[in-house]
């Protein structure tokens, strides 16, 4: 008998306007130690499944049919014999480490109630294992953690501790609602890897909900593929991979960029002359730290000394992990940030020296695209009124119907229905307010789009048909990119050059080609093989660089030499760049063996 | 914690400066002076009276005596209406009454509107939820000078339990009245604000992983969503305490009860400056402290704020 | 694909597809409509409006005139009765209750609109100024607001009703400038939220000015907030009227506000006269509650984050 066998569930949603379907009855098996990947896009129903289940649904939300896990079913088990099982034999772990913690409990205290409520076990005892278990999710300096609040934990640290809670009882089934989809790459490779360690060790099942192939090529065993509320192919990761049999399992493959593609889309070599020449750019924030009475002001070094240029109709790509400094390097180079020192020099023009009047000039050439859809839209202006805006400031001469062909035309081309332009942000989809950011930044066709995580909160396979459109754009208006983001393969598909950037400097900067092929950086290298690739034979036997310890805060003395550790004796010493072949500058490091060793 | 509460204490303090030069200042823009406003007197003895209570020197001066002995000796002046009388004699004859009435209405207050506000958003949806919500929309419209005197005909005449005013001492018989009459709306307003905090918390996602460890409601509810939901509540407390103090003014007035809200009425219908003025420095500087102990207690709700 | 083609085919689309987008005003409206209490405050409220706009068509009596025939005994024939025209009775001068009914929810609707309106107005620039500035402004704006907020409000209005004699124009800058305070914090905390929000900036980035920004993006995006708390601020302001009023500072004879009416009303009941207290309470706090609904429903619709 299967550990959970599931029948029939089905999840209704009573909303405003009538019940609403999420999951549409679906039927599947958990063996005992078997990692089953449920895999599928935002709205798809894939979390609702688990957290029926688990009693989770919102107040709204009915479940029907049955969830036996070992002989009993979840559903209809009355709350306290449910309360037993659920968080000792069956345990969860979400997405959002950051709110997913009690704020006002400490760790060994949200440890210790598990023990108490499970167990029965207090005191001693109960510290004991919880030390045990934060030793063996890794986390460094257990005995002092224990006693820490989740704030003065960092967001993997904080998923390290979920996972420990979950492991405290030696579940038999660990649901795993998109576990690593807010990490940075690194850190989600080594959360993966202790998942993959504790399943292997433990004999627990996991229930991986994720909406990431190459997440799923990694972990998975046995592979359901949801849409719509159903379960449209089941099979092993093996077979899925290969021989997908839908068509929407093939899409969703395929709209994954791989980081080891042989050659990514060709890219014409369309590189004109330098139009933006960045220099030596840095950007410091005083930062206020609650320190004696009267608190203390430090600089933050968001960005600490930045070069790079950028040629007629190339894109630059820039990646880095959270708190690097990339978008805060966009925004001064839009000098929407005004840069602390250094200078962006604009077609022969110095952007920092210029006054309001003169800028506002420059901006119709400077646009910018943003991560979050909903959020770059004022949500009281229809999308034709924000995509026609830049027209009022740029062109005021038009007349309302010009500017109005103007934008419908945009509309067109970007590939929204004109019987869109009355709408409102909140009643589109992601993906095309995307396009509508995208339209309002082209409306001028300007030189320059900055897109900051442009296609980051989308699904894989609206990304893809964004990251298409960029491309098309830009083999018709010519316009120059600087492309944003923390997911190299993305970064891979649509970049002529790549700069890596680790706390507000550069690392590595070169061609897209070398950067893959070669990488010199051990930052750089770290990175790519963090990356997962949609493909379990691939995934599975390659091996892994990692770099010890956790990414530091740029506020941490020395942060900036964890790359270069025989240099630490001289504090404030910073890693140098150098040319190590034509085109590609990698910053002064030591050697990997000495960094490993560390 | 140590360093907030200081951080806290340096910024109360010139604050408590500031009210109290704001406050003499306005006190007197005022036209005319407390004894003009009586029957004519002779120049002469105006002059005399003013001279003996320093009213003859340049503003700044006067200023700065009332400043020196409110800070160094916590010394009022004497009133201007009843020769005999200080203000400190005042503050010290009413204080105790109004605090003792005052501190008892306030717990209940919390108490009871806490209580009431967390059914609600448990039962949300539901009779009870709607009974809640629906009294603490009435009682909070329902003015206090409204229900001391419904208070009275109910249990002091129809049924003859309690005393209809009076102090006493402070026995419990005369307390009840003052204390529903004074705690009634801000109950109300506690309830609703605690109802939806709560349910907005019962939304978060850290509820969401504490009901996935199997944890029963109760522990949910009084372990994790409890210290969060008291948030706002701890928020309101502060214009709440400034409330009841307003309020106070109709207890006094209606049970007798000897409070410093009716020498505060009294105070300004009589243009007793010097009353006024001690008496409304008295309440700001209770704000204040007040403000301060609300926000330690929110320190302690938001291990955040602790650094 | 040409561009003329392109451009044909957009406006034969045109023609026929033209959809009207739902804006979030029309979300909201929506939203509120199905909120079945809040409806039902609506129409209570209009009903009580429509009260004072028509019901002196109806009233027999002037709310100056003494019925003389009856003054002597309004305890024993000054109740309510249809046919000597009293429809809510006598109030304790023998003046017709319907009447000085109708003037007195007239005048406390006026007190609190006017009221509210210039708190909004001064609150919602002030904050937006403070938050859209920021930095050391913004810093001693908000300490402003603090030590202000630290004064008991109350205390305030009756300074200066007193010292600056009892006016209608007086109450409303007594309450306008007290109310405003909390209004400017919340104003600010939005401004300053909105400032940040990705939507301004990518107004900053097509080049739109800063003026322009606060116009057509600032304040449309602030109106929500501003309109549920204008609409909670009004039944505020008239229960602080109310109490004002019970102290004999508010409007003064032969004007009469709810408060004033039901203060007297109070003050009489001992007398048996019942009908003095209840038809103005009755009025009172079916205006109350209503606009406490309305609010409420306001919040809910224009805000629903936890829906």
């Amino acid at each position: 008998m299967a550990l959970v066998e599931a029948r029939d569930l089905k999840v209704t949603f009573q909303t405003g306007d009538g019940p609403v379907e999420a999951v549409k009855g679906v039927s599947f098996d958990i063996a005992a130690g078997e990692c089953l990947g449920i895999v599928g896009e935002s709205g798809s129903g894939k979390s609702q499944t688990m957290m029926a289940a688990m009693g989770l649904l919102a107040r709204n939300g009915r479940a029907s049919g049955s969830f036996r896990f070992d002989g009993q079913d979840l559903l209809t088990l009355p709350a306290h014999e449910a309360g037993k099982i659920r968080g000792a034999d069956v345990s969860m772990i979400f997405q959002d480490p950051l709110t997913a913690l009690t704020p006002h409990l400490t760790v060994g205290q949200q440890l210790g109630e598990v023990l108490a409520h499970h167990k029965g076990l207090k005191g001693a005892e109960a510290r004991r294992i919880s030390l045990d278990w934060l030793d063996r999710v890794r986390i460094s300096d257990a005995a002092r953690r224990i006693a820490q609040y989740p704030h003065e934990l960092s967001g993997g640290m904080r998923q390290r501790v979920m996972i420990a809670m979950a492991m405290l009882c030696s579940p038999r089934l660990l649901i795993a609602d998109e576990p690593t989809t807010a990490l940075d790459v690194t850190v989600q490779a080594e959360i993966l890897d202790l998942m993959a360690a504790l399943q292997r060790e433990e004999g627990t099942a996991i229930a991986l909900i994720t909406h990431d192939m190459g997440v799923v090529a990694r972990m998975c065993d046995r592979i359901q593929v949801m849409r719509h509320g159903a379960y449209v192919e089941e099979g092993t990761a093996a077979q899925i991979f290969a021989a997908p049999r839908e068509d929407y399992t093939r899409k969703l493959i395929d709209a994954m960029p791989r980081i080891d593609a042989p050659e990514g889309p060709a890219r014409t070599d369309a590189r004109g002359q330098q139009i933006l020449d960045v220099r030596d750019v840095k950007v410091h924030f005083p930062i206020k730290l609650q320190q004696g009475i009267f608190g203390r002001t430090v600089d933050l070094k968001a960005v600490d000394g930045v070069s790079f240029d950028l040629r007629a109709g190339e894109t630059l790509g820039i990646v880095g992990e959270s708190g690097c400094g990339k978008s805060t390097l966009a925004r001064a180079v839009l000098q929407l940030i005004p840069p602390t020192a250094g200078a962006v020099s604009w077609l022969g023009t110095d952007l920092t020296s210029l006054d309001a009047g003169a800028l506002k000039k420059q901006r119709r050439d400077l646009q910018i695209v943003f991560q979050d859809p909903l959020a770059s839209l004022d949500p009281r202006m229809t999308i034709a009124q924000s995509i026609g805006e830049p027209l009022k400031t740029f062109q005021p001469g038009l007349t309302r119907s010009e500017r109005r062909a103007k934008v419908l035309a945009m509309m067109d081309r970007v590939g929204l229905p004109a019987s869109m332009q009355n709408r409102y942000p909140h009643e589109l989809s992601g993906g095309q307010n995307q396009r509508v950011g995208i339209a309002r930044a082209m409306i001028n066709t300007p030189k320059l789009i900055v897109c900051d995580e442009a296609v980051s909160a989308l699904d894989v396979s609206i990304q893809a048909q964004v990251l298409d459109l960029l491309r098309e754009l830009q083999a018709e208006f010519g316009m120059a990119m600087l492309f944003i983001s923390h997911d190299l393969a993305v970064v891979r598909e649509i970049s002529h050059r790549i700069l890596v950037l680790y706390l507000g400097r550069v690392v590595e900067f070169a061609d897209r080609n070398r950067i893959y092929e070669s990488p010199l950086h051990p930052y750089t290298q770290a990175l790519i093989s963090a990356v997962p690739i949609p493909d379990p034979g691939v995934e599975r036997s390659r091996t892994r660089l990692r770099l010890p310890g956790e990414l530091p805060s740029p506020l941490t003395p020395g942060a900036q030499l964890r790359f270069l550790p025989s240099r630490r004796a001289d504090t404030g010493y910073l890693p140098r760049l150098s040319e190590a072949a034509p085109g590609h500058y990698v910053a002064e490091h030591d050697s990997l063996e000495t960094i490993l060793a560390q | 914690m140590l360093n907030y509460i200081l951080r806290r204490l340096l910024i109360a303090i010139p604050t408590l400066l500031v009210l109290i030069v704001v406050c003499f200042l306005l006190m007197h823009a005022a036209p005319g002076s407390p004894f003009t406003s009586e029957r004519a007197l002779p120049p002469q003895v105006l002059a005399n009276i003013e001279a003996r209570y320093g009213l003859d020197k340049p503003l700044v001066f006067q200023m700065w005596d009332y400043l020196v002995n409110v800070v160094t000796r916590f010394d009022f002046g004497p009133s201007f209406v009843y020769r005999d009388r200080t203000v400190n004699g005042i503050i010290s004859q009413g204080f105790p009454v109004t605090l003792t009435y005052g501190t008892l209405s306030f717990i209940v207050a919390v108490i009871v509107g806490v209580s009431l506000g967390v059914a609600a958003a448990l039962r949300q949806n539901t009779w009870l939820d709607y009974l809640a919500v629906g009294t603490s929309f009435s009682a909070q419209a329902l003015p206090n000078f409204v229900m001391a005197p419904i208070l009275v005909i109910i249990f002091t005449w129809k049924l003859g339990w309690l005393p209809g005013g009076g102090w006493n001492g402070g026995a419990w018989p005369y307390l009840v009245m003052p204390v529903i009459a004074l705690s009634t709306s801000f109950m109300a307003s506690i309830a609703r604000i605690t109802r939806s905090s709560m349910l907005e918390v019962l939304n978060a996602n850290f509820i969401r992983t504490a009901r996935a460890k199997g944890l029963p409601a109760r522990t949910v509810v009084w372990r994790h969503a409890m210290k969060p939901t008291m948030m706002p509540v701890v928020s309101y407390l502060g214009p709440a305490f400034v409330g009841m103090i307003t309020g106070s003014v109709v207890i006094d007035m209606y049970f007798s009860t000897g409070g410093i809200g009716l020498f505060y009425v009294n105070s300004a219908l009589n243009r007793d400056y010097s009353v006024m003025l001690g008496l409304t420095i008295l309440y700001g500087a209770l704000t204040i402290v007040f403000n301060l102990i609300t926000d330690i207690a929110y320190a302690w709700l938001d291990p955040k704020i602790r650094y | 694909m040409t561009q003329e083609t392109r451009m044909d085919r957009i406006a034969e689309h045109l023609t026929d597809t033209e959809v009207k987008g739902r804006s979030l005003w029309l979300d909201a409206a929506r939203r509120f409509r199905r909120n079945k209490a809040a409806v039902g405050a609506v129409i209570a409220l209009l009903l009580v409006i429509a009260f004072v706009l028509i019901g002196p068509a109806f009233a027999r009596w002037s709310n100056e005139e003494i019925d003389w025939t009856l003054m002597g005994d309004v305890a024993g024939q000054g109740m309510p009765n249809v046919e000597n025209g009293h429809f809510f009775g006598l109030d304790e001068l023998g003046r017709d209750l319907y009447a000085r009914v109708i003037q007195a929810t007239g005048t406390s609707l006026v007190v609190g609109v006017i009221g509210a309106f210039v708190s909004v107005v001064i609150g919602t620039l002030y904050g937006a100024v403070a938050g859209f500035v920021g930095g050391r402004t913004d810093n001693l704006m908000m300490r402003a607001v603090d030590i202000l907020l630290a004064v008991p409000s109350m205390f305030v209005i009756i300074l200066l009703l007193v010292m600056f004699g009892r006016s209608f124009y007086m109450l409303f800058v007594g309450i306008g400038l007290v109310s405003w305070l909390e209004m400017s914090r919340i104003v600010r905390g939005q401004t300053l939220s909105l400032r940040h929000r990705e939507f301004i900036e990518a107004a900053r980035a097509a080049g739109v000015g800063t003026t322009t920004i606060i116009l057509r993006h600032i304040v449309p995006n602030l109106l929500g907030v501003v309109v549920v708390y204008a609409s909670l601020l009004v039944p505020q302001i008239i229960l602080t009227e109310s109490f004002i009023s019970f102290l004999g500072l508010g409007v003064q004879e032969p004007a009469t506000s709810l408060g004033a009416l039901i203060s007297a009303g109070a003050a009489t009941i001992t007398y048996g006269t019942v009908w003095q207290l209840a038809f103005p309470l009755v009025f009172f706090l079916v205006t109350i509650v209503s606009m406490f609904f309305i609010g409420d429903g306001l919040r809910d619709a224009l805000d629903p984050k936890d829906r």
